[in-house]
């Protein structure tokens, strides 16, 4: 029963292989076997979205998916969202802009669903906006700065994209 | 927590799963995971084996055949709610599905999943109730097909034998002039409904409503049609007397009485929410 599984997939564009037990899930195993702490685990049981990462382009809840059903999969996780050089995602200067975090712990979680939302609908409002974050628990700020910064960031990105 | 530990099984094809299926008693099949997966990590459920059902690509997939719309089970709801032919055929589907979760649980949740978890409160249960769509069910000893109202045999828990799975669910839209409302009540946007209520009605020529349907979900042990209701509305014009009547039937079903709501106040959500579902759909009248 205890009996460990390969698991090869890529991560922020990078391959990675590793082994697991078949009862692991993804978010443990990027934090564990792979060392990529900015994933957050929460609940544990899909309700909190702190363990939220882009599975083939999809936000999904990484304590609700085996790290083996992400064997051959492309994982993207916040360490993935700044440029090589240090520069900052648009969704992490609007963060830091709009004061949209104070301990942290939701956001990798919130910033990795935003980028799927910014990428369908970034012209989503107010109303919109909240919907999308309704997957997402923080308990510090009162979600305010957190729905402000999404819409500077959606307003910055889709500007570039008109320009 | 964690899960407690389990043999992991991937099969590639339909008949190698319901082979695994059929040599293992126990085993749990894994579609979206949605709700096997906290069930699993909060070790509710400790199987020896899981059989994991997301490399069969031939599950997943939305297919009009004959005037039908067949749905594989594998098919997630991120993929339903962007779907044309869901949009066009099936649109109190799409509407359901937008209280369904949020978007990370949509991008993994599938339609089978649902169906087979049963929650009492679930959206897509309801819908297939509304519809009285026709679940595929398939075995080492054979398909069949099982009607919607057969389908759930007590409380979370679908009529399939231990070794069947789910592969579709059918859907027979309705055509002519219909209408559509889709209501429900959560205490947080996301959560399982306290209660959910769905209408469809079909409109003859004279105007008069010839055909309706009406599912309540969240109120009883699975999702609940309204006949006294439908035949209220069968024939009327539809006008706000013949639905304030017909949303009266709501409140005399028996309701759950759990930790989330008592039964009276369930039974006062029936009427209200039924009530809405039916000015919802003549507000805004689908093709």
């Amino acid at each position: 029963m205890d009996d460990t599984i390969a698991v090869a997939l890529r991560v922020n564009g990078r391959t990675f292989q590793g082994r697991c037990e078949p009862r692991t899930h993804l978010a443990d195993f990027l934090r564990h076997e792979l060392g990529l702490t900015g994933t957050h685990v929460g609940c544990e049981h899909g309700v909190c979205g702190a363990c939220t990462v882009l599975v083939d382009g999809r936000a999904v809840r990484g304590c609700l998916m085996l790290a083996a059903q992400a064997d051959g999969a492309e994982v993207r996780t916040v360490e993935g969202l700044a440029a090589a050089d240090g520069t900052l995602h648009p969704l992490q200067a609007a963060f830091v802009e709009a004061h949209a975090l104070q301990c942290g712990f939701c956001t990798p979680g919130i910033l990795m669903t935003l980028v799927e939302v910014l990428n369908d609908t970034p012209d989503a409002d107010e109303a919109e906006m909240r919907e999308a974050l309704s997957g997402n628990l923080c308990r510090c700020t009162g979600y305010q700065n957190i729905v402000k910064a999404a819409l500077t960031a959606a307003k910055a990105v889709s500007g570039v994209r008109g320009a | 927590m964690k899960p407690a530990p389990f043999r992991y099984h991937a099969p590639r094809s339909v008949a190698d799963a319901v082979g695994l299926l059929a040599e293992r008693p126990g085993a749990r099949l894994l579609s979206g995971g949605q709700s096997l997966m906290p069930m699993l990590n909060l070790r509710y459920v400790m199987p020896d084996d899981v059989i994991d059902l997301n490399r069969i690509d031939t599950l997943a997939g939305i297919a009009e055949e004959g005037g039908r719309v067949r749905i594989g089970g594998m098919t997630r709801q991120r993929d339903l709610e962007r779907s044309p032919v869901v949009a066009r055929h099936l649109p109190v589907m799409r509407e359901a599905l937008r209280w369904v979760g949020h978007i990370q649980t949509r991008n993994r949740g599938t339609i089978g999943g649902s169906l087979c978890h049963l929650d009492p409160a679930a959206e897509l249960p309801a819908i297939a109730m509304l519809y009285d769509a026709e679940v595929s069910a398939i075995s080492v000893r054979g398909e069949r097909s099982i009607a919607m109202a057969e389908f759930p045999a007590f409380y979370m828990t679908p009529a399939l034998e231990p070794d069947e799975a789910l592969t579709a669910v059918t859907f027979t839209p309705w055509t002519g002039r219909t209408a559509f409302g889709f209501v429900e009540f959560s205490r947080r946007h996301g959560d399982f409904a306290v209660v959910s209520a769905a209408c469809l009605l079909g409109y003859g020529p004279d105007g008069r409503i010839d055909r309706a349907a009406l599912v309540l979900g969240g109120v009883g042990a699975a999702p609940l049609r309204l006949p006294d209701a439908e035949a209220r509305l069968t024939g009327s014009r539809g006008t706000s007397e013949d639905f304030t009547e017909a949303a009266a039937f709501a409140e005399r079903i028996e309701a759950m009485d759990d930790a989330h709501a008592g039964a009276d106040y369930r039974r006062h959500l029936a009427r209200v929410l039924t009530g809405r579902a039916l000015a919802q759909a003549v507000a805004r009248p689908a093709a």
